[in-house]
């Protein structure tokens, strides 16, 4: 080295306010310059967005309209679902035996039986009838009770106090809300009373197992519900599904119409009813509810037998909804493959610097290790958060519309929600690059470390939707880092929709709030850990 | 702040292996010090001590009179090569550089310089995993020169050079001190520091053996021993006992001579009109010195070839 003539000047020892920043842009400008890094974030990417949009297949969906339609594929067998008040797409068929309430008032029933027939979706059945070929039984969500709503249009608003096939009593109102009342089933010699009240926007449930005692089940604030409601009883049952584990990582999955049957007495009015004559019809019948509309009502004294098929809920993705419908968040389903693109760049941005000892250098840089433990952090999560977006963003846009071409129904999310998924995984993917830094940093090994980031973070991921047990998945999506994956859930999971839970369909055991949490706490946990150890350790 | 190194009491245990043992010593400014010793005296531990990257379990060391870690901008007080091969292998050179630039809050332009001064412009975007040893020797010079430090520490940087190499670090290292910096260079190989080093800090099982200027250790090491070739043995003998001398008589006619300097010697002869042939001072070079110094304290020794660490 040819210096020429420095004189050396003793530098000024100050604080240096700027020096987090110094650490940052060092740990970014280490990240660049390997190429390699750069173009595995590029792949990831790729992956993230070829998997997601191109693994689903091709879905060819056909549909008729009426026995002597034209045969019609993709969009245009897309039913128009109805809208529920809260924006959420809704199925809404039941057989509704009705009134009109004018103002405030209540109505109280005796329901004495709820049974049920349903099938299993053979096709020579369905030929003879939709209710050709069914078994006597009635299905857990099969509902038979009061319902008092602001009309008969699909999508309404609504209150509902019910017996259930297998879980009791139940208060209902707009679709996504459901509170357990008396447990078990009705029978002849163990009925339930029920009871509906109106005041104002306010609906009460009450329920009670002898007629003098009451409780209440719950209440409801309908908005903008007119003076004059329609109120009485209805009976409905979804479509009966049945899950059988199959072979490795598949689940046979068998479904098909079913009816309910309640039968009601004692009926009693408070208030002003001015139509006096109960009118019966089917509510929601169409394409989007098929199987429906063979629903009646039959009267004798004081005894009315209600007989519906249907479902008043939430529509969710899986194969209770009439036609094929995805989630917002379906085309992020390559996603952990880019996760693990990700976690190896993260690992080796610390364990790289351990193989030949550079490490050293980076310590004799910056002597803080809490700093550059920091610093290769934040530059991780940075570097994984954009990768992450971009890879959610060109999956989910070119995604969504493919599966709308298809056929598919995509399940409307609110606004707040379309970003919360989309940032919601890219910040998964940022702490997830965050936490495989921390393994990196504890661990130094490369080969080791990658092994266990992957194991810890994206395997139960894929254990869970492939082939654990539903149950033994779920525990594993609460407990290990894989529990972040929940933040991209849209629908919520509501117990009272019927559908197959599993994370393979995109329902995960936490809420996503919950899951993003859990997976904060492992970061947390890991940092610390890493902390701990770089400052124990000699370099 | 003053350019110094204080290295003092270190001690240090790996396992049952005591690395350091008390280590203490002073890097002064203006001059190259040359840390010596066999492979496993402790070199390289004490150098890891002096950057904060190895906690001692006793005494400390200070740069500029404070511990290294506490600096803000370290790099622009000391700046160290541990290891050449410390790269990551796929990071182009000025990505290397450009980072720790970036770090001490040193501009691109910097590296620029350094990466011109260490000759290294023409391959600066090439990998780093491709350079030669001696490539990786002069990228690693350049980065501890990034931040103009005033104390430079090297850890064999002489290790992998060619001999044109070697040419090149010793005018380096001597620039530097004539500059003012304070220069530590390590070696296990005493050759490599004649004519380089202006101080010796001699070290061997974890402790300093001698800390001292080169001549004064040549001096030592050659005793001040003087040989004189006569015909006149007995007149010679009389002439310097009577002057103090110790003498050896070797029995060839040459009498090796101690406790008296060769130009004493001649003056004394000559007034004792004694006839001599030659008279001639023990020269000892720096490597010979420097093994007898640390005879005692080499922990593996080569049975064939003594003296010499593997």
């Amino acid at each position: 080295m040819n210096s020429g003539v420095i004189t050396p000047r003793p530098p000024e020892l100050r604080p240096d306010r700027v020096s987090f920043a110094r650490s940052l842009l060092a740990e970014w400008v280490k990240f660049r310059t390997v190429r390699g890094w750069v173009i595995a974030m590029i792949i990831a990417v790729l992956v993230t967005v070829f998997l997601g949009i191109f693994a689903a297949g091709n879905v060819n969906i056909g549909c008729q309209n009426g026995p002597n339609g034209p045969v019609l594929t993709g969009k245009a067998c897309v039913p128009n679902y109805p809208i529920g008040p809260g924006g959420e797409a809704v199925t809404d068929s039941y057989y509704f035996v009705r009134q009109q309430l004018a103002g405030n008032g209540s109505i109280t029933v005796r329901v004495t039986s709820l049974t049920g027939l349903h099938g299993a979706g053979n096709a020579q059945a369905a030929r003879q009838g939709p209710l050709a070929g069914m078994t006597k039984g009635v299905v857990p969500w099969a509902k038979g009770g009061l319902i008092l709503t602001s009309g008969t249009k699909p999508g309404s608003a609504y209150a509902a106090l019910m017996v259930t096939g297998g879980h009791g009593v139940r208060m209902e109102y707009d679709y996504t809300h459901d509170t357990a009342g008396l447990p078990g089933s009705v029978t002849a010699t163990s009925p339930r009373w029920l009871r509906l009240t109106r005041s104002g926007d306010t609906i009460a449930g009450y329920d009670s197992a002898d007629g003098r005692h009451w409780s209440l089940v719950g209440t409801a604030q309908l908005s903008g519900l007119p003076a004059t409601a329609q109120a009485g009883m209805f009976a409905t049952s979804p479509i009966y599904t049945v899950t059988t584990p199959g072979g490795i990582g598949t689940t046979s999955i068998q479904s098909g119409p079913s009816q309910a049957t309640a039968v009601f007495d004692d009926v009693s009015l408070r208030g002003s009813w001015p139509t006096k004559t109960w009118t019966g019809n089917n509510v929601g019948k169409g394409p989007a509810a098929p199987g429906t509309g063979f629903g009646y009502f039959r009267r004798s004294g004081s005894a009315f037998t209600v007989s519906g098929s249907g479902d008043i809920a939430p529509l969710v993705a899986g194969p209770g909804a009439a036609s094929p419908t995805s989630t917002f968040e379906q085309p992020l389903a390559g996603l952990f493959a880019g996760l693990i693109a990700i976690v190896v760049v993260a690992v080796m941005f610390f364990t790289a610097e351990y193989r030949r000892g550079l490490i050293r250098t980076t310590l004799a840089a910056d002597p803080r290790r809490g700093r550059v433990l920091a610093a290769k952090a934040v530059v991780a999560a940075a570097v994984a958060f954009a990768a992450g977006l971009v890879a959610a963003i060109l999956a989910i846009s070119i995604g969504l519309p493919r599966q709308r071409n298809q056929g598919s129904y995509v399940l409307p999310v609110s606004t707040l929600t379309e970003v919360r998924v989309i940032v919601g995984a890219a910040a998964m993917v940022a702490l997830v690059a965050v936490l495989a830094v921390a393994i990196g940093a504890m661990l130094r090994r490369s080969a080791a470390a990658v092994t266990v980031a992957i194991v810890v973070i994206v395997l139960p991921f894929l254990l869970a939707v492939t082939v654990l047990p539903a149950s033994a998945g779920a525990w594993l999506l609460r407990l290990t880092p894989a529990a972040g994956f929940a933040i991209e859930q849209s629908i919520p999971s509501y117990p009272q929709a019927t559908t197959v839970f599993s994370p393979a369909q995109g329902n995960y055991p936490l809420p996503p709030w919950v899951g993003f949490a859990v997976l904060c706490a492992w970061v947390i946990v890991a940092l610390a850990g890493a902390y701990a150890l770089l400052r124990r350790r000699d370099a | 702040m003053e350019a110094t190194i204080e290295v003092t009491g270190l001690r240090k245990r790996f396992g049952s292996a005591l690395a350091l043992d008390r280590m203490s010593f002073t890097v002064q400014p203006g001059q190259v010090t040359g840390f010596v010793g066999p492979n496993g005296a402790g070199k390289s531990t004490t150098m890891r001590v002096i950057l904060g990257l190895d906690a001692p379990d006793e005494g400390h060391a200070l740069v500029g009179g404070r511990p290294y870690t506490s600096l803000p901008h370290p790099m622009r007080y000391l700046g160290s090569l541990l290891d050449a091969g410390a790269l990551q292998p796929s990071r182009p050179a000025r990505g290397h550089l450009l980072w720790l630039a970036y770090s001490q809050g040193l501009t691109a332009q910097r590296v620029d310089e350094v990466l011109e001064q260490a000759g290294l412009t023409d391959v600066a975007r090439r990998r780093a995993g491709g350079f030669s040893l001696g490539m990786r020797q002069r990228l690693g010079v350049a980065a501890a020169m990034l931040g103009d430090p005033l104390i430079l520490m090297l850890d064999e940087p002489f290790n992998g050079l060619d001999p044109e190499g070697i040419v090149w670090m010793r005018g380096f290292l001597r620039s530097l001190a004539r500059q003012g910096r304070a220069v530590l260079v390590s070696s296990h190989l005493m050759s490599e520091l004649e004519d380089t080093a202006d101080h010796l800090v001699v070290v061997g099982r974890g402790k300093v053996v001698a800390d001292t200027g080169v001549a004064a250790l040549l001096a030592t090491a050659a005793g001040g021993r003087v040989t004189v070739r006569t015909t006149a043995v007995p007149a010679a003998v009389t002439a310097l006992t009577r002057a103090g001398a110790t003498i050896t008589a070797n029995g060839n006619g040459t009498l090796t001579i101690s406790g008296l300097p060769a130009e004493r010697v001649i003056t004394m002869l000559s007034q004792a009109r004694v006839p001599f042939s030659e008279v001639s001072a023990h020269r000892v070079t720096l490597e010979q010195a420097y093994l007898d110094l640390t005879r005692d304290a080499v922990e593996f020794r080569a049975q064939a070839a003594p003296g010499v660490a593997s």
